[in-house]
């Protein structure tokens, strides 16, 4: 009973501690800002009041063993939990200061400024073009032909994609190698100028030269977009992202620099965690 | 008998199996059971099939006999009053008449009578002699090594092969016999008037071939416009949308009830919907065109009401073939198009549809070659008349109904009318053989693209 008790005393300074760290962050302009947030998936706890600001000049990666809760929370700043009929999210948070769980907050307007990409590459059964230009269409953002290739083009640019596929901008989404397919998705969900992306995984299903070349590609899209990145990869976290967080068993145990938490981490479970102890 | 002989056998066998474990040194091969079964299965199988073979050749063998018995010397020499006496004298002998009706036949009685109970006799005894010689050759193999389990396995899956065969090779009979008299019919009319003829009228050509009569196109046509156009009308849009309603808006609670439901609407017999097409749609449809469009034509058995009742007859398979698609589209591509910020309807619309649209088309095939073969509907509610129209409120028939037509009541089986039913019902399989072919081939390429 004792040992409960303990841990659960333990988890709570953590929580004090992690919010006490979050307006060190502060001289990054804040984008997204979770208050005391909990999910339940019908009755299992899966995330345990986390509070956490998201800046906007910085990748934030979120990182610990699986299970812990990374995708669940990533999930919540897009509302895809939404998706998940038992999934029951409590707490608050906000993209610029507006509360994104308030009714009067468009889900679908939401999702186009807070866009996502997946641990799986999941391109639609469509056209390279067409997988781009799904986004714009959906939301009405080209008036025009012209306009929409424009948007396909510079969105392919961005990602890195357009000089493999120029050529082929009319084959099938599907046919591209792996990390082409992932490459498609970014571009994909940058071709509707969110202004938040969240990527969970993002690397998981490809090889090391695809994985390099999706590093590259987020370090050049830092500062357009805040981008939160989820991966079980230390060597990742620490070359894609400035700011990490720790989560273990649904909470969140420390929060920082990257370059801090890696090098000199505030809590034993974090350096367990970073060193390899377990997870 | 054999078969209590059997079942001794497999006590006896298991007994001496399980008597022999304690001997050898070693586990034996196989558990007693199944010695059991090698032995009983080496005594029961050979001598049934000697008894089927020997029951087949029993009334030739006893024939003869009969015929060489002096009281059959006098017998007519016209073959057919031949048998029917000798069919006389097998009844009266086994007991099934009890009075002749020709005296001849009461003669040849005893000698019936004697030379069935010889052969039965013999029968019996090879038989049991052949059960006994195979289940003792079997019985002295029962030792510890004999690898009883793999012979009996063998059997059990030869026995479950012929059993999977007879459906093949059945359907492979029809198929040969279908085409046969078709080929028959087609030494009679000429196969491109059949095909490309306009004029539907067999009913006149009970004393003569006219050729002229038997153009099969308005059948063909009427076919179409029922179980392909008007059904599909109906089945095609109101099953899609009732199976994306259940695969992406039902809670589950309304799915687990709607489901069954509409699988059940499935199984509700074809009659059932012809007499609601037939009394309910039919009349309602032309009092519906009479009055309301003034369509004049407008006939009480028209296209409309068949094919209408027979989209609504197929919309579960529809629904369930595009529920079984939608459902096999990965979760990744729903989530990934409501990620971008896509409603429900725009993501199934724009990516679940098309990426589901092989399983749907294969459905919608499938549906197809069901609603042209379908024969109670359009018995009931569409018609005799061989008109070539493409007002849905006039009368058509269709290739089942007229094969009804033409083989129901008294014919003689080699009439150029009957014929005829056989060349449609060819026609018929073909189209919904290749019909089914295409659907499964492109219903398999769907599932391997997701796999
Ligand atoms: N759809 C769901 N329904 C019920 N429980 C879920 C669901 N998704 C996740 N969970 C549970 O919530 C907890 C957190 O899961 P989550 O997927 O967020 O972990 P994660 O940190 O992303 O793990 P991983 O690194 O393996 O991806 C787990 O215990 C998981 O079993
Ligand atoms: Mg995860």
């Amino acid at each position: 009973m004792n040992n409960v008790g303990d841990m659960m005393n333990d988890a709570t300074d953590t929580q004090a501690e992690s919010r006490a760290d979050a307006p060190a962050l502060a001289q990054d302009t804040l984008k997204m800002t979770a208050r005391n947030v909990d999910v339940y998936y019908g009755d299992k706890q899966a995330i345990d009041n986390v509070s956490i600001d998201i800046g906007m000049e910085n990748v934030t990666a979120f990182i610990g063993p699986s299970g812990c809760g990374k995708s669940t929370f990533l999930r919540c700043l897009n509302r895809m939990n939404d998706t998940i009929p038992i999934a029951r999210v409590t707490g608050q948070i906000e993209l610029d200061e507006k509360d994104i769980y308030d009714p009067a907050m468009d889900v679908v307007q939401l999702r186009a400024r807070v866009g996502m990409v997946f641990q799986k590459p999941n391109p639609f059964p469509k056209s390279i073009f067409e997988n781009v230009a799904y986004g714009p269409r959906i939301h009405g953002l080209a008036t025009s032909k012209s306009e929409l290739d424009e948007i396909v083009e510079k969105s392919l640019i961005r990602a890195g994609l357009f000089e493999e596929v120029k050529d082929r901008l009319h084959d099938s989404g599907t046919a591209l190698s792996g990390g082409q397919q992932q490459r498609l998705c970014i571009a994909r969900a940058i071709a509707v100028d969110p202004e938040v992306i969240l990527m969970d995984e993002p690397c998981s299903a490809l090889d090391p030269i695809a994985t390099a070349k999706i590093e590259e590609l987020i370090n050049d899209l830092r500062g357009k977009y805040a981008i939160v990145i989820v991966t079980h990869n230390m060597q990742q976290a620490a070359r894609v992202s400035q700011r990490t967080a720790f989560f273990h068993l649904g909470t969140l145990v420390e929060y920082g620099e990257t370059s801090d938490l890696f090098t000199n981490p505030s809590q034993d479970r974090t350096k367990d965690y970073i060193t390899g102890r377990y997870g | 008998m054999v078969i209590g002989f059997a079942v001794i056998a497999w006590f006896t066998a298991r007994f001496r199996a399980a008597r022999l474990r304690p001997l050898g040194g070693d586990r034996p091969h196989s558990l007693p059971g199944y010695h059991g079964w090698y032995v009983a299965l080496w005594l029961a199988i050979p001598a049934l099939l000697f008894l089927t073979v020997w029951s087949l050749f029993l009334p030739g063998l006893v024939e003869q006999s009969v015929l060489l018995d002096p009281a059959a010397q006098n017998l007519p020499a016209s073959q057919i009053e031949r048998t029917a006496i000798l069919g006389e004298a097998r009844a009266l002998a086994d007991g099934s008449l009890t009075a002749a009706f020709n005296e001849e036949a009461e003669a040849l009685v005893p000698a019936y009578q004697e030379a069935s109970g010889f052969y039965g006799v013999i029968g019996i005894i090879a038989t049991l002699l052949l059960a006994f010689a195979c289940g003792a050759y079997a019985f002295l193999r029962v030792r510890p090594d004999f690898r009883a389990r793999n012979r009996v396995e063998r059997v059990v899956m030869w026995v479950l092969l012929i059993a999977s065969l007879i459906a093949i090779l059945t359907t492979i009979g029809i198929v040969a016999s279908l085409l046969f008299e078709t080929i028959r019919f087609f030494e009679r009319i000429s196969i491109v008037e059949f095909i490309f003829g306009t004029h539907w009228n067999p009913q006149s050509t009970t004393f003569s071939d006219d050729p002229g009569s038997f153009g099969a196109i308005p059948l063909f046509w009427g076919t179409i416009l029922i179980g392909a156009i008007i059904a599909m009308i109906v089945a095609i849009p109101l099953g899609l949308m009732s199976a994306v309603y259940l695969t992406q808006y039902a809670p589950a609670k309304v799915r687990s009830v709607m489901k069954p439901v509409l699988e059940i609407l499935a199984g509700v017999p074809t009659v059932v919907y012809g007499y609601f097409a037939a009394l309910t749609v039919a009349p309602a449809i032309r009092d519906f065109a009479v009055n309301v469009m003034g369509v004049s034509s407008a006939s009480s058995e028209s296209a409309l009401a068949a094919g209408v009742v027979m989209g609504v007859m197929i919309i579960p398979f529809v629904s369930s073939m595009a529920d079984d698609s939608l459902a096999a589209v990965p979760g990744a591509m729903r989530d990934g198009s409501l990620a971008m910020g896509a409603t429900n309807s725009e993501t199934i619309k724009r990516v679940l549809i098309p990426a589901a649209l092989p399983g749907i088309v294969g459905g919608v095939l499938l549906a197809v070659s069901r609603a042209i073969g379908e024969t109670m509907i359009v018995v009931m509610a569409a018609g005799l008349a061989a008109n070539l129209t493409a007002n849905p409120f006039e009368s058509v028939t269709t290739v089942t109904v007229q094969i009804v037509q033409l083989l129901t009541g008294d014919q003689e089986f080699d009439s150029s009318k009957t014929l005829a039913a056989f060349a449609l019902g060819l026609v018929l399989f073909i189209v919904t053989l290749l019909l089914n072919i295409i659907a499964l081939g492109v219903v398999k390429r769907f599932r391997e693209a997701y796999e």
